[in-house]
C-alpha cells in the first residue's frame, strides 16, 4: 500500500527511567516506511523498551517520539509481543474483535479477518477457541490479527523466542510477507541466524544508548561499533 | 436427633406429595432470588469491572470500601430498605413496602457488594494480563470493560452464583420489608422462621431440606453449563 | 457468537421482570395491608376465616404480623390500612391521637399461664396473681416476651395486680427473651420456664417438651381483640372503603360466626363479641 503522504516516527533524546533503572538514555532514531529493522543487543540493553515506548505503551521520562505526516492523520501501528495475548474466543473472533474495536463494521470485519487467516494458513482452526491452539499458531494468528489491521508500522518484540524451529520458520515467513506488501518492519531478536534472514538493516542498541545503526550485510561483516563486534564475537557480558 | 431423621421424611413426604403450597413458596422464593442475583449482577459486574481497569483519584480507598462491605450485616440493609420505602419515608409513595418488589431491592442490595468486590479482584487478575495486548490494540479503558468481563465469564458465573446463594438464604432483612404474608412475601427462609417459632421444628428443617435441595440444583445447573460452554468454547 | 447468546439472555431478563412487574401491578388494585399480632397469625386464624372474607369481598387481606407495639407503630406511619390488635388501653390511645378512626371489639381468647409439669412454684390454679406471686417467691425461671406485644403489656399489668415490682424483684430467673409467643415458648420449654402464653398460640404449639397448663380461667386472663380503621385524613393513601369493608366484615355477623368455627382439636379459640352498631 503506497502511501502519497508518507509517515515519519522520530524520537528524539528519549530516555525512559523503568523503577529507579535508566533503561533508555538519550535514544535518537528516525523511522521512515520502507526498511525492515532488527534491533539487537545483550540481554538488558533495552531493546524491548525500546520498542514499546516507540510504540506508545511506555511514555518517555524525558525526550519525545512523535509521529509526523503532513495532513496530520496518525500512523497506524500494531504490535506483536513474545507471548501471544488471546481472548477466550474462537481465533477469528480475536481477529474481528481487533477490526470492531477499530471502528470497521460488518460485513467488512469478518471478510477481513478471514483473509488474514489465509495469508497466516491457518482458515481450518478458524472457528476454534483460540486458547487451545499450539504456541506457533497463537503467534500466527496474533500476527494474523496484526496484519487485519493494515498496519503501516509493525512491532514484533522477539516474536519466536518461545517457539521451536518449524513454528519459528512459518514465523519468519509471515513477516517477509507482511513486509513485502509495504508495511515497516521492526523487530527485536536474540537469534543472529534470524536477524541475518530478515534485516534490511540493524539498529544494535547497548546500555540503553543506540550504538549504531548500519545495513544489514554490512552489520555482521564489520559492525562499526566496538560493542557490536564483542556482542557478534559472543564475548560480551550479560548486565 | 430423632428430630433430624424425622425431618428427611417428613422433606420427602412434601416434594413427593408436591403440596401446592410449598410449592408455591418454593417458586416465589427462586423467582425473587433470580430477579435480585440478575438485578445485583447488572450493577455489580460493570461496577466491579470499571473499578479493576479504570485509574481515578481514591481507587484505592474504593476498592478497600468494596471490600469491607462483604460483611455488610443484613439487618442493617433490611432495617435502612424498611425506612426508605415506608410511607412515612422518601420512598414511600410508590407503595412498595410489604410487596415482593421490596424483598427484591433489600436481596439487590446484598447482592450488589459481593457482585461488585469479586468482580473486581477477577477482571483486575484478567487486566493486568490483557492491558499490553489490549492497549496496543488501540482499546480505550472503557472499551476493556465489557472485554475483560467476558473473558472472566466462567469465573463470573460463580461469582453471580454467590450472590445468588447470599439473596436466596437472607432472613432477617425479607421479614422486615416483606412482613411474611401468607401467600405473598412469604418465602423459604421467612417461612422456616415461622415454623420455628411456632415450634414445629420437624416442619421447619424439613422446608430447610428443600431450600438447600433447590439451591444445591440451581448451582449444579450453573456449574454444568459453566463446563458446556468451556468444552465447547475453551 | 456470544454476542447472540447475550442478547437472547437480555431479552429473556427484560421479558420475565417486565411479565412479573405486571403481574404484581395487578394484584396492587385489590389488596389491603393489615397490621396484626403474631399470636393471632400464629393461632392459625386468618388461614381459616381471610378466604371466606376474599370470596364476599373479592378483596384480599394481607397479613403483616409484628407484635401488637410494633403494629401501632405501623399504623402511625401509614403503612397498614386497618389494625387487628389485642391492647385496648393502647388501641384507644392511639384513636385519641387521631391515627385510627373507630374502635371495634371484634372477639376475645385468654391467657394461661404454663409452666413445668412438676410446677416446682405450685403456680397452679385459677388465680392469676396468686399464680405470679408463687413463681416470684420461688425465683422459678420464668420467660417473658418483653417485646411491646399486647401478650407483654397484660403480662405487666398481672404482675402489677400480684404487687410484684418488677424492676425491684426483677432477678436472674426473670428472662426477657424478646421475641414474639412461639419462640418465648421454645425457649421456656428448653430451660423448663414458666410463661404467659396466649391459648390461640399454645394450642397450635408443638415443642411443649415438658410444659402444661397450669393457671387458667381467671377472668382477668380475658384478652380483647380490637380492629381499626386507619385514618385516612392522617394518610391519603389509606385504602378507606376497602379496609373500612374489612372491619365491617369482621364485625358482621358472618365475620363473627367465621371466627367462632375456627377449632383446633374441636376446641374453639376465639369468641365473637362485637356489638352490633357499636
Amino acid at each position: 500500500m503506497a502511501e502519497r503522504d508518507p509517515f515519519v516516527l522520530e524520537a528524539r533524546d528519549v530516555s525512559v527511567v523503568l523503577g529507579g533503572v535508566r533503561a533508555l538514555d538519550g535514544f535518537s532514531l528516525t523511522l521512515e516506511p520502507g526498511l525492515r529493522t532488527v534491533v539487537l543487543g545483550p540481554n538488558g540493553a533495552g531493546k524491548s523498551v525500546l520498542l514499546r515506548t516507540l510504540h506508545g505503551l511506555i511514555r518517555p521520562t524525558s525526550g519525545t517520539v512523535a509521529w509526523g505526516r503532513r495532513n496530520g492523520r496518525p500512523t497506524r501501528q500494531a504490535m506483536v509481543f513474545q507471548r501471544p495475548i488471546m481472548l477466550r474466543r474462537s481465533a477469528i473472533g480475536n481477529i474481528t474483535y481487533a477490526l470492531s474495536v477499530n471502528g470497521v463494521p460488518e460485513p467488512e470485519r469478518t471478510r477481513l479477518a478471514a483473509g488474514a487467516l489465509v495469508r497466516v494458513g491457518l482458515t481450518d482452526i478458524a472457528r476454534r477457541p483460540a486458547r487451545v491452539l499450539s504456541g506457533g499458531e497463537q503467534q500466527r494468528l496474533a500476527l494474523a490479527r496484526a496484519w487485519a489491521l493494515a498496519p503501516e508500522i509493525l512491532f514484533l518484540d522477539e516474536p519466536t523466542a518461545s517457539l521451536d524451529p518449524g513454528a519459528t520458520a512459518e514465523i519468519e515467513r509471515v513477516i517477509a510477507s507482511i513486509a513485502a506488501e509495504g508495511t515497516r518492519v521492526v523487530m527485536t531478536t536474540h537469534n543472529l541466524g534470524q536477524a541475518r534472514r530478515l534485516a534490511d538493516e540493524i539498529v544494535f542498541i547497548h546500555a540503553g544508548k543506540a550504538a549504531e545503526r548500519t545495513a544489514a550485510d554490512r552489520f555482521f561483516e564489520q559492525p562499526a561499533s566496538n560493542e557490536a563486534r564483542l556482542f557478534l564475537q559472543g564475548e560480551l557480558p550479560w548486565k | 436427633m430423632f428430630e433430624i431423621f424425622a425431618s428427611f421424611g417428613v422433606a420427602l413426604g412434601l416434594i413427593g406429595g408436591a403440596d401446592p403450597e410449598l410449592a408455591r413458596i418454593v417458586f416465589l422464593s427462586l423467582h425473587l432470588s433470580l430477579v435480585a442475583a440478575i438485578a445485583g449482577a447488572a450493577i455489580g459486574l460493570p461496577l466491579g469491572a470499571l473499578i479493576a481497569v479504570g485509574r481515578f483519584p481514591g481507587r484505592r480507598s474504593l476498592i478497600v470500601l468494596l471490600n469491607a462491605l462483604l460483611g455488610l450485616p443484613s439487618v442493617v440493609v433490611g432495617l435502612v430498605v424498611y425506612l426508605l420505602l415506608s410511607r412515612a419515608g422518601p420512598l414511600g409513595s410508590f407503595g412498595i413496602l410489604f410487596t415482593p418488589a421490596a424483598i427484591v431491592v433489600a436481596q439487590t442490595l446484598l447482592v450488589v457488594p459481593i457482585v461488585a468486590a469479586l468482580a473486581r479482584q477477577t477482571t483486575e487478575d484478567a487486566w493486568n494480563d490483557y492491558r499490553e495486548q489490549l492497549t496496543s490494540l488501540g482499546v480505550s479503558r472503557l472499551r476493556a470493560v465489557p472485554t475483560v468481563l467476558w473473558d472472566t465469564r466462567f469465573s463470573l458465573l460463580t461469582v453471580v452464583m454467590a450472590g445468588f446463594g447470599r439473596a436466596a438464604s437472607e432472613v432477617g432483612a425479607v421479614m422486615v420489608v416483606g412482613g411474611n404474608i401468607d401467600g405473598v412475601t412469604r418465602v423459604m427462609t421467612t417461612a422456616i422462621a415461622l415454623e420455628t417459632s411456632k415450634g414445629d421444628l420437624p416442619l421447619a428443617l424439613a422446608l430447610g431440606i428443600v431450600l438447600i435441595g433447590v439451591v444445591l440444583a440451581i448451582n449444579a445447573g450453573a456449574f454444568g453449563i459453566r463446563e458446556w460452554s468451556a468444552k465447547h468454547h475453551g | 457468537m456470544e454476542v447472540n447468546f447475550l442478547r437472547a439472555l437480555w431479552h429473556f431478563s427484560v421479558a420475565w421482570i417486565a411479565a412479573a412487574t405486571a403481574a404484581s401491578a395487578l394484584a396492587r388494585e385489590t389488596f389491603i395491608t393489615v397490621a396484626s399480632t403474631t399470636s393471632t397469625e400464629q393461632s392459625g386464624l386468618f388461614k381459616e376465616f381471610l378466604p371466606a372474607f376474599r370470596k364476599a369481598t373479592g378483596i384480599e387481606a394481607r397479613v403483616v404480623a409484628l407484635g401488637t407495639g410494633q403494629a401501632l407503630d405501623m399504623g402511625r406511619r401509614g403503612d397498614a390500612d386497618v389494625l387487628f390488635v389485642h391492647d385496648k388501653v393502647a388501641e384507644e390511645k392511639f384513636i385519641a391521637e387521631g391515627y385510627g378512626v373507630k374502635r371495634y371489639e371484634v372477639m376475645y381468647n385468654d391467657f394461661i399461664i404454663v409452666g413445668p409439669k412438676a410446677d416446682p412454684a405450685k403456680a397452679a390454679g385459677k388465680d392469676v396473681t396468686e399464680g405470679l406471686k408463687r413463681i416470684a417467691a420461688a425465683k422459678a425461671p420464668f420467660a417473658s416476651r418483653a417485646d411491646k406485644s399486647g401478650t407483654h403489656a397484660a403480662e405487666l399489668r398481672y404482675w402489677k395486680a400480684a404487687g410484684i415490682d418488677l424492676a425491684k424483684d426483677k432477678g436472674a430467673w426473670y428472662r426477657a427473651t424478646g421475641s414474639g409467643m412461639g419462640p418465648t415458648l421454645n425457649t421456656a420449654s428448653g430451660m423448663g420456664a414458666y410463661a404467659l402464653a396466649d391459648r390461640g398460640t399454645w394450642l397450635n404449639f408443638k415443642n411443649r417438651g415438658d410444659l402444661v397448663i397450669l393457671v387458667e380461667g381467671d377472668k382477668r386472663l380475658f384478652n380483647q381483640y380490637g380492629v381499626m380503621l386507619v385514618n385516612p385524613a392522617r394518610h391519603a393513601h389509606v385504602k378507606k372503603e376497602a379496609g373500612q369493608k374489612f372491619v365491617d366484615w369482621v364485625i358482621s355477623p358472618e365475620g363473627q360466626a367465621a371466627i367462632a368455627s375456627y377449632k383446633i382439636n374441636g376446641e374453639q379459640l376465639f369468641f365473637p363479641n362485637a356489638r352490633p352498631g357499636n
